[in-house]
């Protein structure tokens, strides 16, 4: 019997208004993998997530989670799901554990089963002895890893990460990764990741998509990737090779001037 | 102590349990919301306090002038009496009125989408939040209430009656928390939220029972208050708490089939804020 993917994704196509903001993408994640989609700003990663995470409607394409059709089976989809979006959302009137129980009320968590999974959660998250402080005193670290406990509680099949680490100081960002790495080697989930921090991706991911303007220009394993571009070069080079002529007239002309501030400013960052 | 917990984790799995049936969704979420806001509240009580200023403001000078002038003709009802109520309606609707705010909050802060992708009907998580909104009401109305009876108010002290104010309380919040949060899904930000709530709230709530009774307007008033649901509020707060004529069965009609209609138009918007 063949496995069904996690994530199925067959010529997705989402438009603002004039603006395509994935435009053709084909992507196959396996169960238990750390997927990594990697892209500036703008690439058309968060849409991508939006769509097969049900919080954008599928618009062209075909979309299934875990043999799901996202279309069809929203409700069944999404309590499959665990999400931590790219902004740090808490609510920071409510204590660690509260934070955590609202979660799991909201993912049906059998009543004699909550205290437990809620204590699990934060506990792999290392957040028990914070559990009763107010989310508002946590550390940007903290409140990430909350956010994962909050996910955690529902028990994933893939877990949905935008950003994990953007805007994390670097110890902060190590202790996420250590955090989602753990949990994979503790349950086999799948991750779905983006980011723009190239050796994060080289580190932790089991394989990664290039992404440019709305298209996939790359799949592999980190490794495969750097080796096919030659000795001694990095994942970022990669990224580069793949997708660095985006300062050249055409395909300015495709993303107008706030994509090439954009693809500027995550020239900047990852430069 | 994290490592052995980690041990104990099952591994993951793409098997669910049968989901609930909708008719517990709803209630079961409805609660969650309500009891989240609960806690909200029970760390930072000073909203409770701040709040409280404004009706009794109303109650103390408004309430006691024209209590002592006669100026509104209310029958054998004094003034003071006439009035309470009123206030009570109103002090719940503008904590309500501006709770669209909040849900644009959590849009920006990422909340609100990933109260999204929980498996709860959009119609659901409206009602969750707008009896939420009617929580925080309750918690005013209560502070209402004591002032009331302190000034002399001469208030029921049927247990019923007041069960039944508190259930009306909620429905009407509830009602003007779905009218914010709607707006809040057309104008998408805070500020013209702010804007628009500040526009309405004083015409919905001139333009009711709350301060004199619909027998004195003019005609064209007069057919405003009998569209708005917080003349139906009023109307049944006035009849449990001080006995006066009303419509119960009527007022609870309206203000149930007013939360309907708000919860699907404010859950047929909500997506918008996702985007």
């Amino acid at each position: 019997m063949s496995v069904l993917p996690a994530v199925d994704v067959q010529g997705l196509r989402h438009r603002f208004g004039d603006h395509v903001a994935v435009d053709g993408v084909d992507l196959r994640v396996m169960p238990g993998e750390v997927f990594g989609l990697l892209g500036p700003n703008g690439a058309g990663k968060t849409t991508t997530i939006r769509v097969l995470n049900t919080l954008l409607p599928v618009q062209e394409g075909d979309v299934s989670i875990f043999g799901l059709d996202v279309r069809r089976e929203q409700t069944a989809v999404r309590r499959l799901l665990g999400y931590v979006p790219q902004q740090l959302s808490i609510e920071a009137a409510l204590t660690g554990r509260e934070n955590v129980a609202w979660f799991a009320r909201l993912f049906d968590v059998p009543r004699r089963e909550r205290r437990e999974r809620v204590d699990d959660s934060l506990a792999a998250m290392g957040l028990l002895d914070a559990a009763d402080r107010l989310a508002g005193t946590y550390s940007g670290g903290m409140v990430r890893r909350l956010e994962l406990a909050q996910a955690l509680v529902n028990r994933p099949a893939l877990l949905v990460l935008d950003e994990p680490t953007v805007g994390l100081d670097p110890v902060a960002r190590g202790g996420v990764w250590e955090r989602v790495e753990e949990l994979r080697l503790a349950t086999g989930m799948t991750v779905l990741v983006t980011t723009h921090y190239m050796e994060e991706a080289d580190a932790m991911c089991d394989r990664v998509a290039m992404m440019h303007l709305g298209t996939i220009r790359a799949v592999g394993r980190p490794d495969e990737l750097r080796r096919a571009l030659g000795p001694g070069a990095t994942l970022e080079d990669v990224f580069r090779r793949e997708t660095g002529n985006t300062l050249d007239g055409e395909e300015i002309g495709k993303g107008g001037l706030r994509e090439i501030r954009r693809t500027r400013r995550t020239a900047g960052r990852v430069g | 102590m994290r490592s052995a917990v980690l041990a104990g984790l099952p591994a993951a799995s793409a098997e669910r349990p049968p989901a609930p049936p909708l008719w517990r969704t709803f209630p079961s979420r409805t609660l969650t919301f309500c009891l989240v806001e609960l806690q909200k509240l029970s760390h930072d009580r000073t909203e409770l306090f701040t709040r409280a200023v404004q009706p009794v403001l109303w109650l103390l000078i408004f309430g006691e002038t024209f209590n002592r002038i006669h100026a509104i003709p209310t029958g054998s009802t004094s003034y003071l009496d006439f009035l309470a109520p009123g206030i009570i309606a109103q002090s719940g609707m503008f904590v309500a009125i501006f709770y669209g705010i909040q849900i644009i909050w959590e849009r920006d802060a990422g909340v609100l989408n990933k109260l999204l992708v929980t498996p709860t009907p959009r119609a659901a998580l409206i009602l969750g939040k707008s009896f939420s909104a009617g929580i925080r009401a309750l918690a005013q109305v209560v502070v209402v209430l004591v002032l009331s009876v302190i000034l002399g108010v001469a208030l029921t002290t049927n247990p019923l009656n007041i069960l039944g104010t508190f259930v009306v309380v909620m429905l009407g919040s509830a009602f003007f928390a779905c009218l914010s949060m709607t707006i809040a899904g057309i104008v998408l930000k805070r500020d013209r939220l702010m804007g628009i709530g500040q526009m309405i709230t004083m015409p919905l709530f001139f333009a009711s029972n709350a301060l004199y009774p619909i027998a004195v307007m003019p005609a064209w008033l007069r057919a405003l208050a009998y569209v708005n649901p917080l003349s139906y509020e009023v109307d049944a707060l006035r009849g449990m708490l001080i006995g006066t004529p009303s419509h119960l069965p009527l007022d609870f009609a309206v203000l149930l089939v007013a939360v309907t209609v708000g919860v699907t138009a404010a859950s047929s918007l909500v997506g918008r804020l996702a985007r």
